[in-house]
């Protein structure tokens, strides 16, 4: 099984730790991933402001990147989701399909490809899961509030698994952050109030560590809490995961 | 004027924002409750949504079965091909019957149109009958929502409002005397009334009758003591049979409301002996957005409201902020078809969460057609200069592995020696109103795994030279 791994720009260039850490939990659950050096982006900051056309010289760029890999492997539903559903606007050429297929969050991967479901290890401590919404309703990987029937949630049965860690149980599950990419700051205003109030949902249900499987949610949601100086650590779930498992 | 600059205006009321957000995720749980108690209903939504597609897709030949069976039934119909048609008609049939006093219950077409004001300019007293919508023309203010029509405003605001209006006492907000206030004054203007307009829910070709969904009556009222009913409806209002009628308004009041159903069904299919009907279909820019394969779906709407209801951004925002008569998600991909310069940030004003299109009972992928929207309005060059260039300039820095890895060393370093006070000024970083940035490390994960000692089994060369 040739795996790649792909860690988005942003995370490659301000999240390091977790890039490693996905590496490290890949390979302690038996997975070599590779790097390949010359990857940048998944294209769908251009592409959700409007501007797709330019966006497909990135597309191309990372078929090219990753059409040799089985599977290509982010600590980022969002992306995935992007690669799976908006390259469509390539031709779809064998190798096009391939890459939209091999695509695969970290966290789907472990669960659905390597099928774990329980890992050995603990961490005492109250976990608040921020759902993204692109994991969640793009990839299907929890349970969408608005669905019938109900369904377990990929990572939250793998942190359930911890020994002493407690599930912080929020008053709205999975409301979306706000962060939305460029809307982030298109929509600055909505953007952070959307994200206060998911923050003040974990401070009321008593998170005491913050956690998700997509970064780009973790990072706006990390801004609020830093500004407000509030005693929540964010985490992202592969360094969680990789800090507990030997 | 942007969404975003309305949406700020709402923010700047924080309490009011979080009353608004929590009353209506209170009517979005309500729906879930609803949802969940029914086993078939995805199911439903699934057939629901195969309806109307079916429908749409032959849309002339149900709109003419459908006129054909009305005037079977002793209905005149009338075909409007925009708002000025429409106006033009209603006002027509109201001065032939020498009339001048109107009663009219909730029709989201009658605002798309600009009906009233028409009809006022006209001489004609025009009385909206549903008691969110007399809120709300008291006010001279357009609806905030397409079911809750004033649910931007607090029971003390519609006290305020009936005291200017209807002399309640000043400072009365209890709910139960404020309804009867409103009660008594509609009382008199139904019994006055001498013609009666009202929406339609839905058309049912086979039959040429019409459904109309309230839960307060008032369309009822007004229509049995008028001489004539005029009801308006889009052409996207057409559901092909009878036993088709039973899936919809098992979802309709569900997703908008919770309920199980509308309190009133009524079904109008024929005037009373002495009395008229009249049916106005209107196209006003529907057959435009049926032609936009990406955007057709749009037109399976049932306007129950779910998608606002569940939006984030609507339920901070307020459906002002989108200045367009249906707002919300379904109203941001209805909007740019009408007047894309006007309502090119409507489409942005998402954060493409996709909550819409989960809720929604007929399966409109609301959220895609965002996304698509963006792209048709990014084509048309009606994004900001400032993001269309910062998006150019990105494409070609992360087309390239070197140009990326040099952008990100330089921005990496000049976010941990620049000032703070500077990266994070509010006028040139909007990220930095409310947050802070993450902190800058000295090393990105490209250059740390590039010092790692590379492990010995054989990879896979890469095809791109890095």
């Amino acid at each position: 099984m040739k795996v790649a791994l792909f860690v988005p720009c942003y995370i490659d260039q301000f999240y390091p730790q977790v890039g490693i850490a996905t590496l490290q939990l890949l390979e302690k659950l038996g997975v070599q991933a590779h790097f390949p050096a010359q990857q940048t982006c998944c294209g769908q900051p251009l592409a959700n402001s409007g501007c797709e056309r330019d966006a497909l010289p990135i597309y191309k760029h990372f078929v090219d990147t990753f059409s040799d890999y089985d599977y290509v492997v982010a600590p980022s539903g969002s992306c995935v989701y992007h690669v799976r559903k908006h390259f469509d606007k390539l031709d779809q050429t064998a190798d096009v399909q391939h890459v939209r297929g091999a695509a695969y969050d970290l966290i789907d991967f472990i669960s659905t490809v390597l099928k774990v479901e329980s890992l050995p290890g603990a961490f005492p401590h109250k976990v608040g899961l921020h759902l993204s919404c692109h994991g969640q309703r793009g990839l299907h990987q929890a349970n969408e509030s608005e669905m019938t029937p109900v369904r377990d949630g990929q990572l939250s049965r793998l942190l359930r698994s911890l020994d002493g860690l407690e599930l912080t149980q929020l008053n709205r599950n999975d409301e979306c952050c706000g962060f939305g990419g460029t809307f982030c700051v298109s929509e600055a205003g909505i953007s952070a109030r959307m994200g206060q109030d998911r923050v003040a949902d974990h401070v009321r249900n008593g998170t005491q560590v913050l956690t998700g499987s997509d970064m780009s949610c973790l990072m706006h949601l990390e801004g609020i809490v830093r500004r407000a100086r509030l005693p929540i650590k964010v985490m992202h779930a592969a360094e969680i995961l990789n800090g507990v498992v030997a | 004027m942007s969404h975003a600059i309305r949406a700020d205006k709402f923010l700047l009321d924080a309490d009011r924002t979080t009353w608004h957000d929590e009353t209506l995720w209170f009517v979005r749980e309500k729906r879930d409750r609803a949802a969940y108690g029914v086993p078939e209903f995805q199911e439903l939504r699934e057939l629901a949504s195969g309806i109307k597609n079916h429908t749409l897709s032959r849309l002339d030949l149900y709109l003419q079965e459908f006129e054909a069976a009305a005037q079977a039934n002793g209905v005149h119909v009338h075909w409007a091909a925009d708002a000025a048609e429409h106006n033009a008609i209603i006002l027509d049939i109201i001065q032939q019957q020498g009339a001048t006093r109107i009663v009219k219950s909730k029709s989201m077409l009658t605002e798309e149109c600009h009906l009233n004001p028409y009809l006022i300019k006209h001489g004609i007293e025009v009385v909206d009958t549903d008691l969110g919508e007399r809120i709300i023309q008291f006010r001279d203010e357009p609806p905030s929502h397409i079911v809750l029509p004033a649910i931007h405003l607090k029971k003390e605001d519609v006290g305020d409002t009936f005291h200017t209006h209807l002399g309640t006492e000043k400072g009365e907000s209890d709910p139960q005397r404020l309804t009867e206030a409103a009660r008594q004054h509609l009382r008199g203007k139904f019994i006055a009334g001498e013609v009666a307009i009202s929406g339609v829910n839905f058309a049912i070709a086979e039959t040429g009758g019409v459904v109309v969904c309230t839960n307060e009556g008032n369309a009822d009222l007004g229509v049995n003591l008028a001489a004539v009913h005029i009801a308006c409806m889009g052409i996207e209002k057409i559901i092909p049979r009878l036993t088709d009628l039973g899936v919809f308004t098992r979802l309709l009041a569900r997703s908008a409301t919770g309920q199980p159903v509308t309190t009133y069904t009524s079904h109008f299919t024929k005037p009373v002996a002495g009395k008229e009907m009249h049916i106005v279909i209107v196209d006003n820019g529907r057959t435009q957005q049926l032609g936009r394969p990406d955007f057709r779906a749009s037109l399976k709407c049932i306007r129950c409201g779910a998608c606002m209801n569940t939006c984030p951004v609507y339920r901070r925002s307020g459906g002002h902020s989108y200045d367009f008569t249906v707002p919300g998600p379904i109203g941001a991909i209805l909007s740019p078809n009408i007047d894309m310069k006007k309502h090119a940030s409507l489409p942005f004003a998402s954060t493409l969460c996709g909550s819409c299109t989960d809720v929604c009972p007929v399966k409109i992928d609301i959220h895609t057609q965002l996304y698509k929207w963006r792209q048709v309005l990014g084509e048309a060059n009606e994004i900001p200069a400032a993001k269309k260039w910062s998006m150019k300039f990105m494409g070609r820095v992360l087309a390239s592995t070197r140009v990326y890895g040099l952008g990100g060393q330089f921005a990496r370093k000049a976010l941990r020696l620049l000032p703070h006070g500077l990266t994070h000024a509010p006028s040139m970083n909007a990220w930095a109103v409310a947050r802070e940035l993450p902190e800058a490390p000295r090393q990105s994960f490209r250059e740390w795994y590039a010092k790692q000692p590379q492990p010995a089994t054989q990879l896979p060369n890469p095809k791109v030279p890095a």
